[in-house]
């Protein structure tokens, strides 16, 4: 990228289960390198003030918002975007959950939804209504009113019980 | 509706989710496109100032800068944004908007200069590198200041600050009715600016072919063919030369109707650089550049009897435009508006006086429910205050004015087409446990709980609608709704709808209308939409139209289809056209079943067309311009029992619960995911959300930070319940369900706020009813004294 | 939005962080979990034209006690001290207002090393910080200093911290006996920073019929957070009950000068902090009380 100062930064890193090399200008952050340059533009973008959860991955294990993470930040990170969650085809059980229970319309907050969730539910596998809403405060969707997705997490939350993958 | 329903009326799961899911869907910023070269715009400093001079040398020399480019550039080239509502017999001023500021900048949305480089963060370097220097003027952003003599003027052609003034009575005259009255209640009503913030931001992408001379726009649209219209006028090139493409749209609540600026810049400049050019607003300037909604001062009346009965209600409005008037702006405080004034009330008179008022603030237009839910909060709340005058039961009072049923002809002149409104609303109240609420509220006010019990009753014109109408009003096109259904040899369905989802999910509902039609599986159903090139002119997705009016247009398309399958059916089967029966996807003789032949058979017959009837042509589509004859009136009963935190005054919804008729539900699913979005943005108006300038014309709240949006633990869980009474003049009989949520949810949760806090002598106190609003009001009234130390 | 440009240091020690400092502490800023940095940085609030980012630093990311007192590691996540069974035992406080930091997201990245350079006057760690009268572990290439927070935030995004320096360590008493705490905290919508958070802390003499020692810490009233010492004055030696809460809750105003913003007036957030000090003090009385039994 031209008009940078400080030169590129080499980083590696593992995503979706995949090694990653690449050099990048200090100040890119990682969801513009996820999107831009390894193409996974199922991250998205929607604030500039770190509100909105669009953005959010998972960086070792906990779910972060990618537009608040410098790419030299995640050096040596194992990160894992939507594109990554099903396996060999198949749904993880959030993501059908979200599709049984109309958990997503315009679908833009959906991909950093299911995130945040894949990190909640890993570490609280029976939580209470009130907690999903605790977990997902730093997601907002403007198109479900949040009903069927604190729907959707709850019903997820049975279906991994059930060893449904995960 | 004839025909077997094996998927109308069933919670379908989308068709659309499975890349939605899995991350990939498809919205104009994952667009990549090889050579693709970022523009970002620089707004202006003031909300209202001249602009001296522009220097953008040290920007052009940043390495990675294709070029900087101001309104000079494009004053010549690109003609100015004008709206596509020009309301008749209103004295509308034609407001030009053009895409780059020249000379003057009257918001701090305006562009007032582009800068083109090869990466983004490169464009917002050049951004900081551009020098203007701007003569300050004086700035008005408030409507009550707007209209006093000596304001500040915005645009010339509006002297005044007025760019309309829209004059409405229906029935009886008010004055006469007032003189009829017990009382007559007065009020003046704040309805705050709000901002749609859809969760994706908006974005254009544009791509010139000089060999062919097409240009092709990907953008975030509601209504891609509209925007194609618009957008050919504006930069002077031929319609067919120009492809939209709203792939899809990550929400929009309708700021995506319009036409704005940073498209028609894009387009321009992907043309003259030959390179193709992206740009995707960020948040702040979603806030400041994309339209805002509602901002009202209301002035109201109601003459009402001792019994509660409401004869008349007179309504004088400001209305806060914004500095330039959108696509659909003056219809939204005017006719979608007034004529709703009568609610679904036995109101004998309305008189509303509308005046659209131009300030240096963000341009506002439709927001979802768009002047509805303003119509619909004004008597909502005027019927509490009322009901408190007289020491009734808001439910009473309700209960004294309702329409039993529809048809029923409204004073306003609109024809209400079919429902039990008084069985609704008992309906509502009693799966709401009203009254055993009321008993909860009455004890727990013993114990110093502040509980409170909201009703709201509405009703909405929506299916927008017959085009005579449309038209008569000044709207610039008709509202009808196409679509193209095309059979496959194989038998698979392609269905090109004009309309455009985007979140509501037709790539499913209009399926289910299309199988059931067809007798085929909702798997060989494919909804395609939002590309110009693709499907036939169509007006788009707001006004809860896309089901009544593109749901409408697919059923007769398929229909059509059918009637042809039949005749082919006929032939193959050697049988009379009459005596050929439809069902389960199969053609059979009347009477001998074991002769038939199945739709798949048949479409294939239809392109390989040797035993085709000789009046009839190979293959098998239809095309449907659906024009209706009326518009859908959707209407229900919301209930919202709330409590107030006697120290903080934190309001906490303790249930919410909504009766809608929309007609007949294509997927409860789908629509219950509309009446859960639409409650929650109502009551995001009721308590969160208000854009806030300071005196300078500085948007406050120019992001997520400041603007609140609620997240999942400020809202509450939201119980919908339908009563399907069918739209008796459209083939499905559906009526429409995007905009009830939005437009009862306010009133219900602010009347409920307003109950608990009614035996303190508090009547009214205008949104957002934030802790700190309600504190305030009760501080200024005395009130918060009475609480005492004890709360 | 995006970042303008600068040049990153990526230290492997905190030897090297000290240096790096040293020589480019002026025109530096420290990145450690980002989430008061990188959202200035997007809105070009912020332009530091060198970063030096400590998350290659090892060593400073800990939660451990030590005759009496709990040290934690300026690279601490909120996440981590939220969850941490030692501080839900020993200082619950500390990790109840780690759990109302934010959202999940920002707790699993955010420092609180970080949180407190930032100086942010609504942040939530602060008033309990006061109320525990944490002491911060300073540390230059000319060595190490202990500071208690009181003295270390000074103003608004104002801090003691020089240039060359970094927080390396926060140290919060180890609590025992009839202890109880509570934090406060009231926004208009969830995640928010506070419009006032309050932080208290109350232990009983051992039959619990008595305040032994009160601490009350106040955020988002005043350009930096602030004990409410009226409060703890009032109540300690005083017979521990909710008459003498109400009463002493009073005091909380006394001497504030809290902002006017568009979400809320000086006045509300006065009359909040009265409000909410009494809230927080009948919790950690009832809290406390459960440990006399």
């Amino acid at each position: 990228m031209e008009g940078d100062g400080g030169g590129l930064i080499e980083v590696t890193m593992r995503v979706n289960g995949r090694e990653v090399k690449a050099r990048v200008p200090p100040r890119m952050l990682l969801v513009h390198f996820l999107r831009d340059v390894l193409g996974l533009t199922g991250t998205h973008v929607g604030c500039d003030t770190s509100n909105c959860g669009a953005c959010t991955v998972i960086m070792n294990g906990k779910a972060v918002k990618s537009c608040t993470v410098y790419v030299f930040m995640a050096d040596g990170a194992d990160i894992l975007t939507v594109e990554g969650l099903s396996e060999d085809g198949k749904l993880h059980p959030i993501q059908e959950a979200f599709w049984d229970n109309h958990g997503l319309q315009c679908g833009f907050c959906t991909p950093g939804m299911v995130m945040t969730l894949y990190d909640f539910l890993g570490r609280n596998p029976d939580p209470t209504e009130e907690e999903v809403r605790e977990a997902i405060e730093g997601n907002l969707c403007r198109c479900t009113g949040y009903v069927n997705i604190v729907r959707s997490a709850l019903d997820a939350a049975q279906r991994m019980k059930g060893g449904g993958g995960g | 509706m004839a025909g077997e329903r094996r998927y109308i009326g069933r919670r379908i799961k989308r068709k659309e989710d499975l890349r939605l899911l899995t991350g990939r869907g498809l919205y104009v910023d994952d667009i990549h496109l090889p050579g693709m070269v970022y523009a970002a715009f620089l707004r202006s400093a003031y909300a209202h100032a001249r602009i001296k001079s522009i220097d953008t040398s040290r920007a052009e020399k940043l390495p990675g800068v294709l070029g900087v480019f101001t309104g000079e550039y494009f004053k010549d080239k690109v003609a100015p944004l004008m709206t596509a509502w020009a309301l008749t017999n209103a004295d509308l001023k034609p407001i030009k908007w053009p895409v780059v500021a020249y000379e003057k900048t009257r918001f701090t949305g305006d562009i007032v200069a582009v800068v083109v480089a090869e990466d983004p963060y490169t464009a917002y370097d050049a951004l900081e590198a551009i020098e203007v220097e701007y003569e300050p003027l004086p700035v008005v952003v408030d409507v009550e200041e707007a209209v006093k003599p000596g304001a500040p003027q915005i645009h010339d052609e509006a002297p005044g600050n007025v760019a309309f003034h829209w004059k409405f009575r229906g029935g009886r005259d008010f004055e006469e009715v007032a003189a009829e009255a017990d009382l007559v209640v007065k009020k003046r009503l704040i309805n705050q600016r709000l901002i749609p913030a859809a969760m994706e931001p908006r974005a254009a992408v544009a791509s010139y072919n000089p060999g062919t001379e097409e240009l092709t726009v990907w953008v975030t649209s509601q209504n891609p063919h509209v925007h194609r219209l618009i957008m050919a006028g504006s930069l002077g090139i031929p319609e067919h030369k120009l492809r939209v493409i709203a792939p899809d749209v990550g929400g929009g609540f309708g700021s995506k109707i319009q036409v704005y600026p940073g498209e028609v810049i894009v387009a321009r400049l992907a043309m003259d650089l030959g390179r193709p050019v992206k740009w995707v607003e960020t948040r702040r300037e979603n806030f400041l550049g994309t339209i805002h909604g509602r901002d009202h001062v209301d002035y109201v009346e109601v003459a009402a009897k001792k019994t509660g009965e409401v004869l008349g209600v007179r309504v004088r409005t400001l209305a806060n435009m914004g500095a330039y008037l959108g696509t659909a702006a003056p219809g939204v405080p005017t006719i979608l508006f007034g004529l709703m004034l009568a609610g679904p009330y036995k109101i004998k008179s309305v008189d509303v006086e509308v005046k659209g008022v131009l300030t240096n603030t963000t341009p506002v237009d439709a927001y979802r429910g768009a002047g509805r839910p303003e119509a619909t909060y004004i008597l909502e709340r005027m019927l509490d205050v009322l009901a408190r005058r007289l020491g009734m039961d808001p439910a009473d009072v309700r209960r004294v004015n309702m329409i039993e049923e529809a048809p029923y002809e409204a004073v306003t002149g609109l024809l209400y087409d079919s429902g039990k409104y008084r069985e609704v609303f008992e309906k509502a109240l009693k799966l709401a446990e009203y009254y055993r609420w009321r008993e909860v509220q009455s004890e727990e006010r013993k114990r110093g709980r502040l509980i409170g019990v909201g009703i709201a009753s509405y009703i909405e014109m929506s299916g927008l609608a017959p085009s005579r109408i449309a038209r008569a009003t000044g709207f610039g096109l008709g509202l009808w709704e196409s679509v193209l259904i095309r059979v496959h040899p194989t038998g698979k369905v392609s269905v090109y709808t004009g309309s455009h989802p985007h979140g509501q999910g037709e790539e499913t509902s209009f399926a289910q209308i299309v199988a059931d039609a067809l007798g085929v599986s909702i798997d060989d159903v494919e909804v395609v939409h939002g590309d110009t090139e693709q499907t036939p002119f169509g007006m788009g997705t707001y006004g809860s139209r896309t089901t009544p009016v593109g749901g409408s247009a697919v059923y007769k398309a398929a229909v059509r289809i059918r009637e042809k399958a039949r005749k082919i059916a006929a032939a193959l089967l050697e049988a009379r056209e009459e005596d050929i029966e439809f069902s389960e996807g199969r053609f059979y003789v009347k009477g001998s079943p074991e002769k038939s032949v199945t739709f798949q058979d048949v479409a294939l017959a239809a392109y390989t067309a040797e035993k085709l009837p000789p009046d009839l042509e190979p293959g098998l589509e239809a095309v449907v311009f659906y024009d209706p004859e009326n518009f859908t009136f959707p209407y229900g009963t919301h209930v919202a029992v709330v409590e107030v935190d006697p120290a903080t005054f934190k309001v906490k919804i303790l249930k919410y619960l909504a009766v809608d008729d929309a007609g007949v539900i294509i997927n409860p699913l789908l629509a219950e995911g509309q009446v859960h979005g639409g409650v929650v943005q109502g009551i995001a108006q009721a308590l969160y959300e208000y854009a806030v300038y300071d005196e300078s014309g500085n948007l406050l709240t120019a992001g997520f930070n400041d603007y609140m949006i609620p997240t999942a633990l400020d809202v509450p869980d939201v119980e919908s319940h339908f009563v399907e009474t069918p739209a008796p003049h459209n083939p499905i009989g559906a009526k429409g369900i995007g905009e009830t949520g939005t437009i009862a949810a306010t009133p219900a949760v602010v009347n409920a706020v307003l109950d608990a806090l009614a035996h303190l002598g508090v009547e009214h106190i205008d949104m957002p009813l934030t802790p700190y609003n309600i504190w305030k009001a009760l501080k200024e009234s005395g009130v918060l004294a009475k609480l005492g130390k004890g709360r | 939005m995006y970042p303008a440009s600068f040049q990153v240091f990526i230290p492997a020690s905190l030897e090297e962080a000290l240096e790096l400092l040293a020589k480019y502490g002026e025109e530096a800023k420290v990145l450690a979990g980002g989430h008061s940095l990188i959202p200035l940085m997007r809105l070009r609030l912020a332009k530091p034209k060198y970063v030096i980012y400590l998350g290659k630093v090892p060593g400073l990311s800990y939660i451990r006690e030590e005759n009496g007192t709990i040290r934690i590691g300026a690279m601490t996540t909120h996440g981590e001290i939220a969850a941490s069974s030692l501080l839900k035992a020993r200082n619950p406080l500390l990790s109840e207002t780690a759990s109302r930091i934010g959202d999940l997201q920002v707790r699993n990245m955010g420092t609180i090393g970080g949180s407190i350079a930032h100086a942010d006057p609504a942040a939530d760690y602060p008033a309990a910080l006061q109320a525990l009268e944490a002491q911060l572990v300073v540390r230059s290439v000319e060595g190490e200093r202990v500071v208690g927070i009181d003295d270390f935030i000074l103003g608004p995004y104002l801090t003691d911290l020089q240039p060359n320096e970094l927080i390396v360590e926060v140290r919060v008493p180890s609590l025992t006996g009839a202890f109880g705490t509570a934090y406060e905290k009231l926004n208009f919508r969830a995640g928010d920073f506070a419009i006032v958070g309050v932080a208290a802390l109350v232990q009983l003499s051992p039959d619990g019929s008595k305040f032994e020692k009160v601490r009350v810490g106040l955020t988002g009233v005043s350009d930096k957070p602030v004990r409410a010492r009226g409060v703890e004055e009032a109540l300690e030696g005083a017979e521990a009950g909710e008459e003498a809460i109400a009463e002493a809750a009073e005091k909380a105003k006394e001497g504030l000068n809290p902002p006017s913003d568009i979400r809320a007036s000086s006045e509300y957030r006065l009359e909040m902090t009265v409000a909410l000090t009494r809230r927080a003090l009948e919790k950690a009385l009832a809290r406390a009380r459960d440990k006399v039994a």
